[in-house]
């Protein structure tokens, strides 16, 4: 048998490249498929580098722990210390994830185990919808709506009912909060956490579900015993992703949460998420010395973190569906 | 004689209700959201607004319209789906062509994942140190260069997941054929990936168009309309951003205008991928 190709094929005639051979054209473009199929990775890498190496400067003249523990944040004095950007961060992503996580779940499992199939038509596309949803509007709607009904009907009452309660203290009444900030991350990652917690509801095989009921359990028992001790690995993945996308989210955050370097410590206090330091300084950045390596500074804990999570999440996942498929 | 209700049955209501307020919840904030901008932007929203730049005055001018964002935005969101889908294509007929079932795809595919989850703050940092190393000022083309790579995951892992499903005699007819590796994946399995393929990049357009925080720091803001790639370009999610912060009512409008229009831009996008991947999946082979 010749070791030779036969003459190209009539529908494929379109693709002839004039000079090459078929073997040739073969080889080559799949030897260029392969090679960009390492773009992803040496980008991943490639932006770690390049913002370890602006961070590089300001590291030299601070040891990291100053710079992530440090409490002062005076740019002018050559102070960078990234721990109030931090908390603040941390304070609004966690408000964000006890709103948005037990409204989640329940709408999750509404969907996946009650819903009549017509329900299920109109709500999925309403999420998709949710989620495309651009972050400058939530954060216009937050502006509009959220904040003033945090400053005129939240704030108000937890004065009169909540006071005495160690995180609910109001000190600040503009309005622009954790609170707000949480409100409208929530909304924005809710979208995320019932698409995955659905998914994985549905991955259940229905023979489990339908042996529980055989024996007589309720639904919300065989929902609560059999259905998600099944799903809950794959339920806490869409928990973690919900809480990256939190974490990282610029624009809604930085519109709403008042922007006060400072320790908050109700979630009445305004915030300075690291996300929001960054887009409010980039303008002056270049004009103050060490200014630009402190927010790549800053920019590499957000990214390095993200990244932390995304891996474990994807893992997790990983994992998860080799066992449910085995 | 009216059966009394069990504990367990008790407590399945009390869930059923809750499950009820949570859907109920999340699609009144849905609603709220759009109510929002529509009361804001819709009275506003005149034929000027769309039609003509900013006038009277750098930044602040109280005249004119948001055109500047309009166009910069189209440009910017058009180029980054454009330079993401010309890499994103081979990245993924490489992933399934050539190395269909590896370690390494399972590997790529993971930092496309990676990719997809990095804050966009992360990217428009980034962007700005490359623009630092590469000597160039805030312009059209570092915005859609970051663009890019915030819709590259995007649009490769949507078009990753339709290739996965294609089924396997249809490439293998393509072999018996006498076809090669390469002129399958040109020819067979991208046409069949088509209908999708238009899907992924509206859903990564509508991604870009309405990301702000990457486009801070490397395309810039202006009254103009861009004429060259290496102009500074206004875009709408930051003409909603800079001029809802000022403090005179005249510019807020342009921004309550803006973030209407850029709501319409977006749900159309996601209304047209739909309709799209129901028209051009007539052909495919099923």
């Amino acid at each position: 048998m010749t070791n030779k190709l036969l003459p190209r094929p009539r529908v494929l005639r379109s693709l002839r490249v004039p000079l090459l051979s078929r073997r040739k054209t073969e080889r080559i473009g799949g030897r260029l498929f392969l090679i960009t199929t390492a773009l992803p990775l040496v980008l991943v890498v490639v932006i770690a580098l390049a913002l370890l190496a602006r961070t590089y400067p300001i590291l030299e003249t601070q040891p990291i722990g100053e710079l992530l523990f440090g409490q002062t944040w005076h740019p002018l004095r050559g102070e960078f210390g990234f721990y109030p950007f931090i908390i603040g961060t941390l304070w609004v992503t966690l408000v964000s994830m006890l709103l948005a996580v037990p409204l989640c779940l329940l709408s999750a499992i509404y969907l996946a185990e009650y819903a009549h199939p017509a329900v299920r038509a109109v709500m999925k596309p309403l999420l998709d919808l949710l989620a495309g949803i651009p972050s400058v509007i939530y954060g216009v709607w937050g502006l509009v709506a959220i904040v003033p009904w945090v400053q005129n009907v939240a704030a108000p009452a937890s004065k009169r009912w909540l006071d005495f309660l160690p995180f609910f203290a109001v000190t600040n009444t503009t309005g622009y909060s954790i609170l707000a900030g949480g409100i409208v991350l929530a909304v924005m990652v809710i979208p995320v956490i019932i698409a995955v917690t659905y998914e994985v509801m549905e991955a259940v095989p229905n023979g489990l579900r339908e042996s529980s009921l055989a024996v007589g359990a309720t639904r919300w028992q065989t929902i609560k015993h059999v259905v998600m001790p099944k799903a809950a690995p794959g339920v806490l993945v869409g928990v973690v992703l919900g809480f990256s996308r939190a974490f990282g989210e610029t624009m809604a955050v930085l519109m709403v949460v008042g922007n006060v370097p400072r320790v908050p410590s109700s979630i009445f206090d305004p915030a300075y998420p690291l996300t929001a330091l960054i887009a409010n300084n980039y303008g002056e950045m270049l004009s103050i010395p060490l200014y630009d390596s402190a927010l790549m500074g800053a920019a590499l804990v957000l990214l390095v973190v993200v990244l932390i999570f995304n891996l474990g999440s994807a893992l997790l996942l990983q994992h998860f569906l080799a066992r449910t498929q085995a | 004689m009216r059966k009394r209700l069990s504990r367990r049955h008790i407590e399945e209501m009390f869930f059923l209700t809750l499950m009820g307020i949570s859907l109920l919840i999340v699609t009144a904030s849905l609603a709220g959201i759009l109510l929002t901008v529509i009361i804001k932007g819709a009275p506003v929203l005149t034929l000027d607004m769309i039609t003509k730049t900013p006038q009277g005055g750098y930044y602040l001018g109280k005249e004119g319209g948001v055109l500047n964002a309009i166009i910069g935005s189209l440009y910017l969101a058009g180029g980054g789906t454009f330079l993401a889908l010309i890499v994103s294509i081979p990245i993924v007929l490489g992933l399934n062509v050539y190395a269909r079932n590896t370690r390494w795809a399972n590997f790529v595919r993971l930092s496309l994942d990676l990719m997809w989850g990095t804050p966009s703050i992360v990217y428009g940092a980034f962007g700005f140190t490359l623009m630092l190393a590469l000597g160039l000022r805030a312009s059209l083309l570092a915005g859609i260069i970051v663009l890019a790579l915030l819709e590259l995951p995007i649009i490769a892992r949507a078009v990753d997941e339709l290739i996965r499903v294609i089924p396997a005699e249809l490439e293998e007819s393509s072999f018996a054929l006498g076809a090669t590796r390469f002129e399958t994946a040109l020819a067979v399995i991208l046409r069949q990936v088509l209908p999708g393929l238009a899907t992924a990049i509206l859903l990564a357009f509508g991604r870009g168009i309405g990301d702000a925080a990457s486009v801070l720091f490397t395309a810039g803001y202006t009254d103009r309309i861009p004429t060259s790639l290496m102009d500074p370009a206004a875009s709408l999610p930051l003409a909603v951003f800079f001029q809802l912060n000022t403090p005179f009512p005249e510019v807020q409008q342009r921004a309550y205008a803006a973030a209407l229009i850029l709501t319409i831009i977006v749900l159309l996008t996601s209304l047209g991928s739909r309709c799209l991947a129901s028209y051009l999946g007539r052909y495919t082979v099923k």
